[in-house]
């Protein structure tokens, strides 16, 4: 006979895997070094190459700008250890015998470091309310780019779950995940316009650069929500959370 | 009902065939000493009993039920220590247990960690980080986690692998003390493990099970025990 089952655990795996990897952040000094970077290049972007001060106008387009930039480099950073440092551990051999599914364990670290990319973009808070103090910018459109940035970043954490979830190396995922971000920024800013003129004509151009981050972050810095930039960022955001799930699965 | 059970257990990694038509069960207060030499598929048949790789055919069962159809049920009855003992070495002993704890859905938290430090005498390590300990109480460390929860079936790969020898008798000591309302699978290489740990033998060599007996059984095959391993595996 067997004793009686254990209590049905519900949600408390997930939330001890949520909580686990987002303290995991602070374990170590790079937490730091990464909040002080966001920091440092979002401010310096907006003011020093984006000319935040100098366009006289009250409004944080010119910061949220270089966003998709930043998380194109820094959400790979922050998602290099989700998977790739439980292998090189070999904690995963660990984690996938304990009484949680993988897709509970995936979501819980992929939230964590989404929660993490969370905390460094409130921490630029001091931006808006600097232009609050010098001019009378509208408060829902500032908003409205936090989100839209929250979200972008959430996107590229997607791309790099991805990349960690395919190697033990920290670095590798890191340097895979960054070219695949950058790809999707690169998608939006004209550089290959030539090219896809020549092979989609000059109307495939608007439709391909709908695939990149910079055009979807666009309208969230004008304060219009819409509902397909939202699908955007999300899709991307799931089927990397998805897509390295399965990778896990199969390993 | 067996606590553990292999049913026709199969694994190849592309052509090489680690693993093949592998069956046993194990009974409560039976300690099994999974035996054979490197590379005889000890650890893939443990991986596949303990659902971290899928097995290409047959089926494992924790208690009745199978470790891939219902994964997390099973999981919850098991305890198992990988080979080399991994842990979140950031992490402190304790910070560790609490976690594993948690993540279990246990009912006492604290009062599991806190029993669990005690039986594998890691008080006084508790608060240091598991990346600073020596190897002998990293590898206790991962034997607290895997009877953390007191599970009926225990896996543990090679949990004695590097110790000097008081280590192994303080090892070997925790297991008799808790084996007889378990089912224990052990594997290792050091045959004098046997003698003084197990109640029965599996012998793999070739990915294929060589014997299946009681200790005294196996004891009595020869006077050298190494002779006999060797004999059989060859």
């Amino acid at each position: 006979m067997t004793s009686p089952a254990p209590a049905a655990p519900g949600l408390k795996p997930f939330a001890a895997m949520l909580r686990r990897e987002f303290a995991g952040y602070f374990r170590t000094p790079l937490a730091y070094v990464f909040l002080a970077v966001f920091n440092a290049f979002a401010v310096s972007l907006a003011f020093f190459v984006g000319g935040l001060y100098e366009s006289g106008v009250a409004s944080l387009d010119r910061f949220f700008l270089y966003h998709p930039w930043l998380w194109a480099f820094l959400a790979p950073a922050a998602g290099a250890r989700l998977w790739a440092e439980e292998r090189r551990q070999g904690t995963l051999e660990l984690l996938l015998t304990w009484p949680i599914t993988v897709w509970q364990a995936a979501l819980g670290k992929f939230l964590a470091a989404w929660l993490f990319l969370a905390c460094a973009l409130l921490m630029t808070l001091p931006v808006a309310f600097t232009v609050g103090w010098l001019g009378d910018p509208d408060w829902g459109v500032i908003v409205s780019g936090y989100a839209g940035s929250l979200l972008c970043a959430g996107a590229c954490l997607g791309v790099a779950a991805v990349a960690s979830a395919l190697t033990r190396s920290q670095v590798i995922a890191f340097v895979t995940g960054f070219l695949g971000c950058f790809l999707l920024v690169l998608v939006g800013y004209g550089v290959f316009d030539e090219l896809l003129a020549g092979l989609f004509g000059p109307a495939g151009i608007d439709e391909i650069r709908r695939l990149g981050l910079w055009r979807n972050l666009e309208p969230f810095t004008l304060g219009l929500v819409d509902v397909r930039p939202i699908a955007y960022f999300l899709s991307v955001a799931f089927a990397g959370l998805g897509l390295s799930t399965i990778i896990i699965e199969r390993r | 009902m067996p606590l553990i059970e292999a049913k026709h257990l199969s694994k190849s990694y592309g052509a090489l065939r680690a693993v093949h038509d592998v069956s046993f069960s194990v009974d409560r207060g039976e300690v099994v000493g999974f035996l054979g030499p490197n590379g005889a598929g000890k650890s893939t048949t443990m991986k596949m009993l303990t659902g971290h790789l899928r097995a290409d055919a047959g089926a494992a069962l924790i208690a009745g039920l199978d470790v891939a159809e219902e994964a997390v049920q099973a999981k919850q009855r098991l305890g198992y220590s990988p080979e080399g003992a991994p842990a979140y070495g950031e992490m402190t002993v304790r910070e560790f247990l609490r976690f594993a704890a948690d993540l279990r859905g246990l009912a006492d938290p604290a009062g599991s960690v806190r029993r669990t430090l005690t039986l594998c005498r890691l008080e006084e390590v508790a608060a240091q980080g598991i990346d600073t300990l020596s190897k002998g109480y990293r590898m206790r460390v991962g034997f607290a986690q895997a009877v953390l929860h007191d599970p009926e079936a225990l896996i543990l790969d090679e949990p004695t692998d590097g110790l000097d020898p008081n280590q192994k008798h303080e090892v070997r000591r925790i297991l008799k003390e808790m084996a007889t309302t378990k089912a224990v699978i052990v594997s290792t290489h050091i045959l004098e493990e046997v003698g003084e740990l197990c109640t029965r033998v599996i012998l793999i060599a070739k990915g294929e099970i060589r014997c299946d007996e009681s200790r005294e059984k196996f004891l009595a095959r020869g006077t050298d025990p190494n002779a006999v391993f060797r004999r059989l595996t060859a």
